[in-house]
């Protein structure tokens, strides 16, 4: 009977995994949501000496995470660029995924930003008494403005639940969303497009760290371009990446090849301009920028280690140009293994510029008489990662469970039944 | 002698650091604790979370050390913390010239300790504490930061707050004179503390051998360092090898 425990809940024509075996996957995350609910109670309690963030070392893994979630989770705000605005219909397949995935990382990204601000409860005054030249109070409108409408979105995914469409009120309540979807769409990727870029601009604008500071166009330094850029590249082949894990995990097809197919190419063409645009800004730099700043850009590269130049090769063509060639090649987009392999490697490559601009900044001295320094995370710091992994784990199983995140799935397990 | 125009309001504090006076003692250090109630370190703190406003680094060069002091430079041009905080919890005052930090407003991001060069904020990694009958001696006049947050070197806002209350009781106008702590507290004289507008100290700025750290970056540092000897000036520039004092 325990198997059949939730049979109501879920959708008609749709197989899941027993109750039992459901509740077996959920443990190992739930255990590591209780872990990280421990160290995040901590540092909310104690402070901030819990992590082994220093003077120097002011953000850390973190912020690094923050940024990374938030440069994947563009695929919620492009996906829904490409399906209402460019008309892509196929990408229906997988919009409702792409909200939860957006949803995940946003609310995951906030709460750890609310652990790693010192004092928390004055988060308002951000709002209150805004300092309109900071790029984090942009970043900070936006993301709070982005994850309203993340979770607007996320409504009418909620009532597609078979006890939920039960109730004729819910019924209208999600019909009624759905017709003004396209505006929040728009509306999101409006706020999308301008945080993505104020959290490069955040890097960018340091002009006491000519390792990030870039030239701009008009009051916006490139990084916040590039950062918009990269995000929209990634993001595709994130949803991706997420929609194989689903398949895996689920053990049957969830969508038709062609949603792959359209994610992979327009993720290839967009990471190309993203390589191309990247080097051409870090030409730019490396001739100009940092030397009228008085730091030759070699000496940055001094160290080596994990902040040689190895980190500008990897993060320009091994996971930039090597994953848009084939992700733009037909016949190895066609391969789902190389394509799959390409969308993780385009992840990668966000995550490491994200890495290389949160972390090797603050690594890298300025005074001529420091010198470089490291660090290395706490166990509170990997546990509250942990906690915002298991939350995202956690919302997307229940999601996937309970809900329709893949219109196609019914039908392609109709037409794997017939044959 | 101030400048022509003697009636100007407003003040440009400065500070010119001698540093072949400075023998790396710390006693600046001591006095920018004591005088702004900055805390001991606790059992938790290590060097890189320990709360100094002002720092005193060793420079091997030449066969002989160079000892530099480091505190906020009070930028002028385009302050770079200024600009960054996203609840305006750091001003620039135009009267003085001095970057305020209001620690009630501050939101604890250390996006503004990112954005300094010299590396000169610091953070409450945990909540301040003083041994058993310490907190009797704390100052008066300047206020205990709490934790999350951050702190910096205000040119001791307070002994010019006092020094201002005392001109307005004398009916005096116009910028005053006072003494920071770390100024007072030098045994070799090493630091002197002025005001720009003040030609007499605007020309020992300019004088040769005086130099400003990260001049290059444009941000207008008010802090200026003098020496004779040029491997240290050198130095200063490049990258040399560097142990903590």
């Amino acid at each position: 009977m325990v198997e059949r425990l939730d049979e109501a809940w879920i959708a008609r024509g749709l197989r899941r995994a027993p109750f039992h075996r459901f509740l077996l996957w959920l443990a190992p995350w739930a255990a590591m949501l209780v872990l990280g609910a421990w160290a995040i109670f901590l540092c909310l309690r104690d402070g901030l000496f819990h992590t082994n963030m220093d003077n120097r070392y002011v953000f850390g893994l973190w912020i690094f995470l923050d940024l990374t979630v938030i440069a994947l989770g563009a695929g919620a705000f492009f996906t829904g660029f490409l399906l209402y605005v460019m008309r892509k219909t196929e990408l229906r397949a997988v919009i409702n995924s792409a909200v939860v995935l957006g949803l995940v990382c946003y609310s995951g990204a906030v709460l750890i930003l609310a652990v790693d601000v010192g004092q928390p409860l004055r988060a308002w005054f951000t709002f209150y008494h805004p300092n309109v030249h900071s790029m984090l109070a942009e970043v900070t409108f936006c993301i709070t403005c982005y994850l309203t409408v993340l979770l607007i979105e996320y409504v009418p995914v909620l009532l597609r639940n078979r006890k939920l469409k039960a109730k004729p009120s819910m019924l209208v309540l999600e019909w009624n969303l759905h017709k003004v979807m396209v505006v929040f769409a728009l509306i999101g990727t409006l706020l999308s497009f301008f945080h993505q870029g104020s959290l490069g601009g955040l890097f960018g604008v340091l002009r006491g760290r000519p390792f990030a500071f870039r030239e701009g166009l008009l009051i916006w330094p490139s990084t916040f371009f590039l950062f918009v850029l990269s995000a929209m590249a990634a993001g595709p082949s994130f949803v991706a990446l997420t929609t194989w894990l689903a398949e895996k995990a689920a053990r049957r097809r969830l969508v038709r090849d062609e949603v792959y197919q359209t994610l992979g190419r327009v993720s290839g063409w967009l990471l190309l301009a993203y390589v191309f645009l990247k080097s051409l800004d870090t030409l730019l730099w490396i001739n100009r920028t940092a030397p009228e700043r008085g730091f030759p850009a070699h000496r940055f590269y001094e160290y080596g280690g994990a902040f040689g130049t190895w980190v500008l090769f990897a993060e320009i063509a091994l996971l930039g140009l090597v994953p848009a060639a084939l992700l733009l090649k037909p016949e190895w987009r066609a391969r789902r293994g190389v394509m799959i392999a390409a969308a993780a490697m385009a992840c990668l490559g966000v995550t490491l510029n994200r890495f290389i601009f949160t972390i090797q900044t603050l690594a890298l001295p300025t005074m001529p008489f420091d010198r470089l320094l490291l660090y290395w995370p706490s166990w509170q710091e990997f546990a509250a990662f942990g906690f915002v992994v298991a939350y995202g784990v956690l919302l997307y199983s229940f999601s996937y469970r309970y809900l329709t995140l893949f219109p196609q799935e019914r039908e392609l397990a109709m037409a794997e039944a017939r044959r | 002698m101030r400048k022509a125009g003697a009636e100007t309001k407003t003040a440009c504090y400065a500070m010119l650091i001698d540093l072949d006076r400075c023998n790396g003692c710390g006693a600046c250090m001591v006095a920018c604790a004591v005088e702004n109630n900055v805390p001991p370190p606790q059992a938790r703190s290590t060097p890189r979370t320990g709360l100094n406003w002002l720092r005193v680094f060793r420079l091997q060069t030449g066969g002989r050390d160079a000892f530099i002091p480091v505190m906020c430079m009070q930028c002028g041009e385009e302050t770079p913390c200024q600009s960054v905080c996203p609840q305006k919890a750091v001003e620039l005052d135009p009267a003085t010239g001095i970057v305020g930090q209001i620690p009630e407003r501050c939101l604890g991001c250390r996006y503004c300790m990112a954005a300094c060069p010299y590396q000169a904020r610091v953070f409450n990694w945990q909540d301040p504490h003083w041994p058993d009958g310490m907190e009797r001696a704390l100052n008066p006049r300047v206020s205990v930061r709490q934790r999350g947050t951050v702190e910096k070197c205000n040119f001791c806002h307070g002994r010019w707050q006092a020094a201002r209350e005392k001109a307005a009781q004398d009916g005096e106008e116009g910028p005053v004179r006072y003494t920071p702590a770390c100024v007072e507290a030098c045994p070799a004289q090493a630091i002197r503390f002025g005001d720009l507008n003040d030609e007499d100290f605007a020309a020992c700025c300019r004088q040769e051998g005086v130099f400003r750290l990260l001049e290059s970056l444009g941000t207008g540092p008010k802090v200026f360092y003098k020496t004779s000897r040029a491997e240290v000036r050198e130095a200063m520039r490049g990258f040399g090898e560097v142990k903590r004092g």
